[in-house]
């Protein structure tokens, strides 16, 4: 399966890593429901370990749709709210 | 997975579906092909002038051929009157040859006629296409304007959209690729249902037609002198001949006297 990091591009993950990285995301999914920045911040961080520590870095010139797309790094948790609500990150 | 990373996910492939690539300007690819339907559209013009121009040349070849005719039969006359059977009987020979030649032209330019109607008739088509072509373009081109000034706006506070650039690519250049073939296969089911691009030869006679033509000329020839004799004897054979053999008074009058629905 493919994710994208953004701001970092793209990376090929193996099935088998997707229940680290589920449990991790849904933390994230629920400290962002909560409010909890500092929680978001740290589950954030150590998804996008994960992914970096588990997949194999994609070619820049790759064309390949991501099935997963994480926030980058430095997203705030407003931010990503923003992105998840309502119509979404790019109107229209 | 029901996270933030499939939600994610789902939103970009929403957002794919109007993707708005910035490698490749779709305007662009529009109007390059736009600009190809038009040179088909002046290509198929083209056609229809050149088809005309053998027409006309055809027609005015018909004439030439028709006044010599008249000229060999007033000749074949004036020598019978003279006692001269032997230069009337050159003289409607060179006319059956001549006459030979006329029927000739006439099925080419029958065939040239049909050709023309139906290279006309592809050629309105074709233009109905291409402007209904253009007046699309213009509404896609617009739209798309909009939609990339809205992108502009989103993009200055995400800060993302690579994820757009890479599906967007795919998309756009699958999309590019399918409306430039469907131009194409358009424009060519469009000649070929019209039959301007079907074969036109076949109209070459084989050896038995030609010798069967050159045996009937001959025999036109005899009748002919028979005739012009019953003529000047003003004797009453005429009827009989011209209700044999030579066909009806009718078909004699087509014959002589070629019509034709454009000029």
């Amino acid at each position: 399966m493919i994710v994208r990091i953004m701001g970092e591009g793209q990376r090929e993950l193996a099935d088998s890593h997707f229940a680290e990285l589920n449990r991790l995301d849904d933390e994230l999914l629920s400290e962002m429901q909560s409010g909890d920045e500092e929680g978001f911040r740290r589950t954030l961080a150590a998804l996008l370990d994960a992914v970096r520590r588990l997949g194999t870095p994609l070619p820049d010139d790759a064309l390949e749709p991501s099935e997963l797309i994480l926030p980058s790094p430095d997203a705030s948790l407003d931010e990503v709210r923003k992105m998840l609500s309502g119509d979404g990150l790019i109107p229209g | 997975m029901s996270g933030v990373m499939k939600r994610m996910g789902m939103i970009f492939r929403a957002k794919a579906n109007k993707a708005l690539d910035r490698a490749e300007d779709p305007r662009e690819t529009l109007d390059y092909s736009y600009q190809k339907q038009l040179e088909l559209l002046q290509k198929v013009r083209r056609g229809v002038a050149d088809v005309a121009t053998s027409r006309k040349r055809l027609e005015l070849q018909l004439n030439q051929l028709q006044g010599q005719s008249a000229k060999l039969e007033d000749q074949g006359r004036k020598a019978l009157a003279l006692g001269r059977e032997d230069l009337a009987r050159e003289a409607l020979s060179r006319r059956a040859a001549l006459q030979q030649q006329v029927s000739d032209l006439e099925v080419q330019h029958q065939t040239l006629q049909g050709e023309e109607e139906k290279l006309t008739l592809a050629a309105q088509r074709l233009q109905a296409k291409v402007d209904a072509f253009r007046t699309r373009k213009e509404t896609i081109k617009a739209t798309y304007t909009a939609a990339q000034a809205q992108t502009r706006i989103a993009e200055s506070f995400s800060g993302i959209s690579e994820e757009m650039s890479d599906v967007g690519l795919a998309i756009q250049r699958a999309e590019d690729k399918t409306a430039q073939l469907q131009a194409r296969a358009g424009a060519i089911d469009e000649l070929l249902a019209s039959g301007a691009l079907d074969d036109q030869s076949g109209l070459a006679k084989d050896d038995i037609q030609a010798e069967l033509d050159r045996l009937s000329g001959g025999t036109d020839v005899e009748l002919e002198l028979q005739r012009m004799k019953a003529e000047l004897a003003g004797g009453p054979s005429q009827q009989a001949i011209e209700g044999g053999a030579a066909g009806t008074p009718q078909q004699n009058q087509q014959q002589s006297h070629p019509r034709f629905d454009k000029q």
